[in-house]
């Protein structure tokens, strides 16, 4: 009885504000072109950053720093996975092998992942992806690599090295624009030194956008890979 | 009547959806996973508010000139969301498990009467 009161007490709430929304963004034409600052990166976005995907450009060019809290909140969050879930001794608990076609597929496919991930965040700056989606990649190889065997860990060490090192390279190349160009994140590769003018749409071209990317990477997929390790081991009492 | 979009209404949908399963069920894995369903609303409405008709993805590649593409800040806005609905996610995925040691169950009204 309770439970169909709460049932349809929370259908009434979620009628009102569904209501709610829809006459809000009744208001919000679909379809039509509304932009404002958009249309200014897209106007600019080849001769400012020297990169041909313009969301990559917006992230890490024009909002570098907005970036550089985003991969803090990721830091701040793996953090916190690995102090709740902090115990004294913790290991793999996993009684089963993958099966024969797991394992065997992720002995084939895990260096290729690993791969692709790494293609995914060069090329930020060309394709679609960037170094967030090809850190997750690179966290899905190690994943998998927990999944099919059960005494399988990544290298704690060389990944909290890694990590370390990477996340004071962002800061590293930020402080480098900080002391030629006037500001923190100054794009000094492509606005100083006119690296790849002539080559914009290749690999060598973008500015910092791949360095940022190559180093974002790294971190996401040594982060993701952390809190994939801490989640998959759990506590044994002797 | 309102006339709004199918993509506003879909996002809406998603975002009702998830909001339903928080404020109904009582395993806190069935609420991250509402909460998960209602981000994946939002990011959708973010994307879908940026969509041109007739335009193609921010790539300014391939004969695509600055007039042919949609707008590229909500995809950047929504980039970094994903990442932190990522972020989140795994957090309280870990207070879960640490909530579960502690009383061993999931279901919320149990905890609440056990913490007495």
């Amino acid at each position: 009885m309770v439970s169909i009161l709460k049932r349809s007490l929370a259908i009434i709430t979620l009628l009102i504000i569904g209501y709610w929304l829809a006459q809000g963004l009744s208001g919000v034409p679909f379809g039509q072109d509304k932009m404002l600052v958009g249309q200014y990166y897209l106007n600019h976005v080849k001769q400012q950053t020297g990169a041909v995907n313009a969301v990559t450009a917006v992230v890490v060019n024009y909002r570098g720093f907005d970036t550089l809290g985003e991969v803090t909140v990721l830091f701040i969050a793996s953090t916190g996975v690995g102090a709740l879930l902090w115990g004294q001794r913790r290991k793999r608990t996993a009684r089963t092998e993958g099966s024969i076609v797991l394992t065997t597929g992720t002995r084939l496919l895990a260096p290729f992942v690993i791969l692709f991930g790494a293609y995914i965040f060069i090329h930020g700056h060309l394709t679609p992806g960037g170094g967030f989606p090809g850190g997750a990649t690179i966290a899905t190889a190690f994943l998998l690599l927990y999944m099919a065997f059960t005494v399988y860990e990544i290298p704690h060490r060389a990944f909290e090295k890694t990590e370390g090192i990477v996340g004071m390279g962002y800061v590293i190349v930020g402080l480098i624009g900080l002391a030629i160009g006037g500001y923190f994140l100054f794009d000094w590769i492509w606005q100083t030194w006119h690296l790849g003018t002539n080559n914009i749409g290749r690999l060598f071209s973008g500015g910092f956008i791949p360095v940022i990317y190559t180093i974002i990477g790294l971190k996401v997929g040594t982060e993701l890979s952390g809190i994939i390790d801490n989640m998959l081991k759990e506590e044994v009492s002797e | 009547m309102i006339h709004i979009s199918a993509f506003y209404f879909g996002s809406i949908a998603l975002v009702l959806i998830g909001l339903y399963a928080i404020l109904v069920k009582k395993n806190i894995l069935k609420m991250l996973i509402g909460l998960s369903i209602m981000e994946t609303g939002v990011n959708l409405l973010l994307v879908s508010i940026g969509y041109i008709y007739g335009r193609s993805a921010p790539i300014l590649s391939e004969g695509i000139g600055p007039n042919q593409a949609v707008d590229p800040i909500p995809q950047a806005l929504v980039l970094t969301a994903i990442v932190i609905g990522v972020a989140t996610t795994a957090m309280a995925l870990s207070a879960a498990i640490v909530l579960y040691r502690h009383y061993g169950t999931l279901n919320v009204e149990e905890i609440r009467r056990l913490r007495g």
